[in-house]
């Protein structure tokens, strides 16, 4: 019987545990500052912008818009060789900040700079889930 | 003007150490036997040397490992890791040391057996937790976004991408000691597979073996050598962040700020350069780096190769071949250095720019993370 080869797992210690597990309950999380207003992502436990540790945990919509992306043609990793071509983008989200993700469930040739997409996340453990994105218009084929 | 440190450390010997396919020496030997090289050709002895730099992946502490290979104790000691570019940051550094009198005569190193190790980039880059579930590849990935984000925002093409590897093939042809001498045409490059869009099989780098080595000193032992001497006038350094999942801007880079630095030091501009070298792992940095150091307009970079910076040309960019053609052993920042020196002492032979006094270098470590530039004149 052949392993199944699951999506790697990040290392969850620290600030960021609650952006993963937050995931789990369908939820994008990330911080916003109190000081100075601004969101930011990967999560930190100072707000990069003006060092204030007057962090809060947001409730994104789950919207944004592709900022920039690439497919992967190739792939050594054991889980990765099996999705290829796949999408790495970077989107920018409703609440401000880029963040990576994948573009997922599309024809790789379908994905365009400024394509609006939304949030679906993929459980990966018991605790973890990741947010990923699909396009917005099934119909931009 | 020129500021007082313009000037201060004096590059007196370089040399490159088993470029190839492949090889029988371990990587601390190639950094030992470029190092010897590099004394010989400053017409001084491994026994001078007082202050080490080096870095490479295979050693946890590189400066240490390669000062014991050498049997020396050195008095400064710098591993500064800035990926691919470090070299010509540790040139800064090496400056600053100098003009402190913390050291008189420093090696800078590197060497990697990767081409040998099973040809696959060798790399201590950890990963970010953010990318690890979305297939990040370091570091093509971070580069091909960029690209991307290039072509949309500024129109820059496909062929224009290509020209910076069709450009490097024809330096590399008057270069004897490049490993790809053969011409490239657009065509080709565009054929050459998919890799990671928009990036081609051939706008990447080579993986191969290799060493290098530089050996820089005060200008009053640079005199007393006697040998042809060239002049680190400027240098400067910067990092706007380490992963490609937290790159803010995917078109402007660190490159505006060590670039400034390094032009200030020196008092100089993007006129005064007669040749220029800048680490070519992927097609698009030449365009951001010519961007970013002021040889053009932001977005203009395409535009720029188009209009040529090959032989002959007004602005000859990579001379050597470059990490495109030449050579790539992983971290290709030394090279740098020792094509601008055989450019300012008008050593290159058939591949030699028309009386340079002036040399721009600039390394790009990481996922465009890290930056340093150093203008060089003899």
């Amino acid at each position: 019987m052949e392993e199944t080869v699951n999506r790697p797992c990040p290392e969850v210690r620290g600030t960021g545990e609650k952006y993963w597990v937050s995931g789990r309950n369908g939820t994008l999380s990330i911080p916003q500052c109190d000081t100075c207003g601004k969101t930011h992502w990967y999560p930190r436990s100072y707000c990069p912008h003006c060092d204030a540790k007057t962090l809060k945990w947001i409730a994104c919509s789950g919207k944004g818009v592709i900022h920039t992306f690439t497919v992967a043609r190739q792939s050594g990793h054991k889980y990765f060789k099996t999705k290829v071509p796949y999408v790495i983008a970077m989107v920018t989200l409703a609440e401000g900040p880029l963040m990576m993700t994948n573009i997922v469930d599309c024809d790789v040739e379908a994905v365009r700079i400024g394509a609006p997409v939304s949030v679906i996340f993929e459980d990966i453990t018991d605790s973890i889930s990741v947010p990923l994105f699909k396009l917005d218009t099934e119909s931009v084929l | 003007m020129p500021s007082k440190l313009s000037g201060a450390a004096t590059i007196v010997g370089v040399s490159e150490a088993e470029i190839g396919w492949d090889t029988t020496l371990s990587v601390a030997e190639i950094m030992s036997l470029a190092a010897h090289r590099a004394a010989d050709d400053a017409g001084l002895s491994i026994r001078d040397i007082d202050a080490v730099f080096a870095v490479t992946p295979y050693f946890w502490m590189s400066s240490v490992t390669l000062a014991e290979q050498l049997g020396i104790q050195p008095k400064y000691t710098d591993s500064t890791n800035l990926g691919g570019c470090s070299f010509v940051s540790h040139l800064g550094h090496a400056l600053s040391a100098l003009a402190t009198g913390r050291c008189e005569v420093a090696l800078i190193a590197y060497a990697s057996t990767q081409r040998s190790d099973g040809g696959k980039l060798v790399t201590g880059a950890d990963n970010l937790p953010y990318e690890v579930p979305y297939g990040f590849q370091h570091p093509i990935s971070a580069y091909a976004l960029a690209a991307q984000r290039h072509m949309h925002e500024f129109g820059t093409t496909r062929e224009q991408l290509a020209r910076v590897t069709v450009t490097a093939s024809q330096w590399a042809a008057l270069n004897p000691a490049a490993l790809k001498r053969e011409p490239v045409s657009v065509e080709e490059v565009c054929q050459s597979p998919l890799i990671s869009d928009p990036l081609r099989k051939l706008d990447c780098c080579l993986i191969t073996n290799g060493g290098g080595a530089v050996i820089v000193t005060t200008k009053e032992r640079a005199k007393k050598l006697g040998r042809k001497s060239v002049r680190v006038l400027g240098a400067g350094e910067s990092h706007s962040h380490r992963y490609g999942a937290a790159m803010r801007s995917f078109t402007t880079t660190a490159a505006v700020a060590s670039g400034k630095d390094a032009y200030e030091m020196a008092g100089l501009g993007p006129g005064d350069i007669d040749v220029v070298q800048i680490y070519d792992a992927f097609t698009i940095n030449v365009i951001l780096g010519l961007e970013d150091l002021g040889f053009c307009k932001k977005g203009e970079g395409g535009l720029l190769v188009d209009k040529g910076i090959g032989p002959g040309s007004k602005l000859p960019v990579n001379t050597s071949g470059g990490g495109l053609r030449y050579c790539h052993p992983g971290m290709f920042g030394i090279y740098l250095i020792i094509e601008a020196v055989r450019q300012l002492r008008r050593e290159a032979g058939a591949r030699q720019v028309d009386k340079p006094r002036h040399a721009l270098i600039h390394g790009i470590g990481g996922v465009l993370s890290g930056h340093a530039t150093a203008i060089l004149g003899t």
